[in-house]
Formats: C-alpha cells, structure tokens, sequence
C-alpha cells in the first residue's frame, strides 16, 4: 500500500533542507538566509497584547475575524489606494497569507484549471496550486526585465483552461516591482481573458522607489482581484501569523467557507495586536528608513565585491548573479556556509530560473550586513 | 532643513561613528556631498558635538546625579534668561532646562558624592538671589537615557533560514 498520496508524493521534497538543517545548528553563523525583519514587533503593539490578555480576551472570534480589525483594514485599504471592501463580507481575517492564498485557490481552482505564475516566486505558490488541484503554469522573469512580469509573456501562456494569475510585487526573493503601467497591462489581459489575480502584497510598505499601487486599485481590477496582506512584514509581526484577504463577497465568503472549517479563526490575540499595528505607522516607517539604509549599504558592498546586482525596488532581498563563479547556487551558497559560515538561499529554491543567483536578506543589523560581505569576499578570491 | 540633511542626521543620531564614506553609501549620496552636508551642519551649531552614551554603573564609575527643581523671581529685562544661563556655566551642571509647571528650572548636576552635589546646590545655585526655592531629588538608577535602553531586552532567536 501506498501511505502518501499521489498528490503530496509529486511535490518535490528540496534536497536543500538538510543544508538548512546544518545552517541552523552552526555557530558563529551571520544568516543572509532570513525572510523576516530583524526588529522586535514596536512596543506599543507587544502592550496592547498584553492589555488585550490581561482584560481577558482568550476566547474564539467570528470566523471572519474581529469586526473592529476588518473595519480598520478596510480604512486603510480605501486610505491608501481608494478601493472600499465592505468590512462585513470583503474581509476575511487569516493566519496570514500562507492560509489566505491556498484558500483563496481552493475556493476558485476546479481540477486542471490554470494557474499562471511568475518565477523566482516564493516557495509556497507552485505546491499549494498542485494542492488545490490546480496546473500551474510558469513565466520565467530575468534580470534583462529587472525581473518584471510582462503582459505579452502572461498573454502567450492563457489557453480555454487558465482561471488565475499569481502576482507578487514587491517580490520574494527579486526585490522587484512593478510600475503603475506594467501593472495596468496585466490588468488588461485579466479583463480580455476573463481571469481572475492573485495579488499577494505582503511587502507593500517596504518600497523604496517609486510608489507601490495596490493591484485592485486599477481599472475594473476591485471585482477581479483577491489581495493578500498581512501584518508580519511592515510590523515586524511575523511570529503573530495575522494576515487577511479582501475581494469581491462572493470569493470572500467562499474562502470564508474553507477557513471555518480548517482554521476557525486566525487566533484573538494576534488580532488585537493586529488592530494597534495599525495605528503604528511611524513605527513602520523608521524601520522602512533602515531598511533603505541597508539596501544601499548591501548593492555597494555586492558591487564591490564584483557580483553584478540588479537594484531592487522593494522587500528587503537583494538577487545578485554569482554565474561568473562556475558554481551552481546551491553550489555557491554549500560552500560559503561551510567556509565562511554565511547563509545565503540558492536562487533555484524559487524556481528553475532563479539559477545562477543567490538571495541575500538585508532584515540584518548594519554590524553583521558588514562581516557577511567581508566574509563573502574572502570566499570569491578563493575561487 | 532639507531632505538630504535630514537623512544625513538620521544616521548619525543612530551611530555617529560612521565614516563618510558609509554615510554616503547609507544615504545614496557621495562622499564628498556627504562631508560638504555634515561640516555645514556643525559649523552652522546644528550638529554641536559627537558624544558616547555610557551606562555608568556597568563601567563602575560611581558618580552622583541629581535633577534640581528650581523657583526663579524673573528679572524685569531678562526674564530666565540670564539666571539661567549663569546656572549653566558650572562643569557640575548636565543640562540646564526651562520648564511649566510648580518650578521654573530643572537641572541636572553631577558630582562624585551626594555631599558635593548638596553642597553644591546650598553653596552655588541657593544663595542666588532670583533662585527663590530649590528642590534636589537624587537619581537612584537610570533605565533609559539619550532614547537607549540600558539593559536591552534579549532578542527572540531568528530561524537562520527563512523563506
């Protein structure tokens, strides 16, 4: 007999987990590898959760969340980009985007639909289309088009049985972002084709050129889109697992139908946490600044070294090519581990195309941003 | 000020020991723009001195610190003003400040002993004649000084690797 199903069986178990195993058990160890912010979640977020404990809040929520957090997303939504969800049926709150994005698939995926999505994407988005019965269909993005999905490329891949395009800009792991143009392109190949996007946006606020444009806000995009959000990037809030989704009711209460039975609610105090989050937007921007500073500091540092970079726009990734090298990235990154203890993700972890790169997180302090780049360029005169 | 100085001053209220060259680096700015920015900033006084932030009980320097509530008579001419600035002119004095409230001035003295900074207070600051009342309250420990925590608070260990 057969224990693992066929479907969980064709997901490729990553032979790059048992250099993360080693990665996390060594010492003296500066990690590049992180995809969360270094910062503690700001205080008054940590007090209004120990308020909210203290007053007694332990219990369930509605399914779709507490209304007050709901409405103060849908605020913000409408603050920031115009678009107005009904706080009462176009907000679901979830455990985070993980949760939001395989609900959001299943609620609309029937078996061989299509799924389009670009590459280097993060990690999670080909398995949980696989999962929710979906095919997924793959753009390759390269550094000639600073990683930039192109609507003719989405256009060559639609057939009768593609239903969704997957978008996430600022990207994990390019730290790329689309301008207002490329997006409303897309867009209009959504329209032509009838397709609904996906839009995870977790990175929004972690843009430092140009101006991010919430996908849903572009023309006739509000009915068609499901955003993605959560509180783990822009409030250092990773560990609190809060994350919404906001779309048309009729996808909203479908995912909606999935949560309740899977998750119930995403968990009372991390909400409460979540509605002061919202209030700490100068929080958010000290650590955007310091972000910015590191950016800067790390595409010096990468181009003092010799590895080309292309410049990203958002997140806190930078993507530089280490193909010169003759090693594969995860060559690349084996081997700086082992010889200078510096973790860095093989770009191939994000997709086929991602090979010949590495991803660097800068969510480091300034201090060990410094010692890795020393450490990495002890590494390349060795080469 | 304008939007360079700005983040020029961001940095280094953060560390100031920063070269020019990682300053500039930091800010996307050049070098020279850099140091043209910083020596403006201190020959106009905007930038008056660079300064370490020491905890001084880890260091085992025991020194005596005592914030002093001040009444003042104002003077017709002057106001607080001069007053004020003569309290400031003592080595002993930290900080000299003007403030609401029951007391006029509050200023910080440091001194090696509590009887140096008593007999300071009773000797210098008392017997001036606008100086109608003093309060002195001694610091027994300090938790946060200059924005910094003193004993920062342990930081959550970070997965080395997360996707």
């Amino acid at each position: 007999m057969t224990v693992i199903a066929d479907r969980v069986s064709q997901i490729e178990g990553s032979g790059i987990r048992k250099f993360f195993d080693i990665a996390q058990r060594m010492e003296g160890v500066i990690s590049l590898g992180v995809g969360e912010p270094d910062f503690v979640t700001p205080w008054s977020i940590r007090e209004a959760c120990i308020f909210s404990l203290e007053k007694g809040y332990t219990s369930y929520t509605s399914n779709w969340g507490l209304l007050e957090l709901r409405e103060a997303i849908s605020d913000k939504i409408y603050e920031e980009s115009g678009v107005f969800y009904d706080p009462e049926g176009g907000i679901l709150i979830t455990t985070v985007v993980s949760e939001a994005f395989d609900l959001a698939l299943r609620a609309i995926i029937n078996p061989g639909d299509e799924v389009i999505l670009h590459e280097p994407c993060y990690v999670s988005y080909k398995p949980c289309t696989v999962f929710a019965g979906g095919t997924p269909v793959c753009v390759a993005t390269g550094v000639e088009d600073k990683f930039e999905l192109r609507a003719e490329e989405v256009a060559e891949k639609i057939t009768d049985k593609t239903k969704v395009i997957i978008l996430s800009y600022p990207n994990n792991p390019t730290g790329a972002a689309l301008s207002k143009k490329d997006l409303e392109e897309i867009a209009d190949v959504a329209t032509e084709h009838d397709l609904i996007v996906i839009s995870d946006e977790i990175y929004d606020k972690l843009t430092y050129e140009g101006e991010h444009t919430c996908f849903s806000s572009l023309n006739g995009m509000e009915e068609r889109t499901i955003l993605l959000n959560g509180f783990s990037k822009a409030y250092a809030m990773t560990g609190w697992r809060i994350g919404y989704a906001a779309g048309n009711n009729a996808i909203i209460e479908a995912m909606m139908k999935i949560h309740q039975y899977i998750m119930l609610c995403a968990p009372i105090t991390g909400q409460m946490a979540a509605i002061e989050a919202l209030r700490c937007d100068d929080e958010t921007d000290r650590m955007v600044n310091e972000y910015n500073r590191r950016r800067r500091l790390m595409m010096a540092g990468l181009r003092e070294l010799g590895l080309s970079c292309f410049e990203p726009k958002g997140a806190f990734y930078t993507f530089p090519s280490i193909e010169d090298t003759g090693l594969t990235s995860e060559e690349f990154a084996e081997r700086l581990l082992m010889e200078e203890k510096v973790v860095v993700i093989p770009g191939s972890v994000f997709g086929d195309c991602g090979e010949g790169y590495i991803r660097c997180s800068y969510a480091v302090s300034q201090y060990e941003l410094k010692e890795a780049l020393e450490r990495m360029g002890r590494f390349l005169d060795r080469l | 000020m304008d939007s360079k100085e700005k983040e020029i001053f961001g940095i280094l209220q953060e560390n100031a020991r920063l070269s020019d060259k990682e300053i500039a680096r930091m800010a996307g700015m050049g070098e020279e723009e850099v140091k043209g920015i910083i020596s403006k900033l201190e020959s106009k006084g905007i930038i008056i001195k660079y300064k370490a932030v020491i905890n001084h009980e880890k260091a085992g320097i025991d020194t005596v610190q005592a914030l002093i509530d001040i009444k003042i008579s104002p003077e017709r001419s002057t106001g607080y003003d001069s007053v004020a600035e003569r309290i400031s002119k003592y080595p002993e004095v930290q900080s000299v400040r003007l403030v609401s409230g029951e007391y006029d001035l509050s200023v910080l003295v440091l001194g090696k002993t509590m009887h140096e900074v008593a007999y300071f207070v009773a000797e210098k600051i008392a017997p001036l004649e606008q100086v109608r009342n003093t309060v002195t309250n001694f610091l027994l420990k300090s938790y946060k000084e200059y924005g910094e925590i003193y004993e920062a608070e342990a930081k959550g260990k970070r997965l080395a690797v997360s996707l």
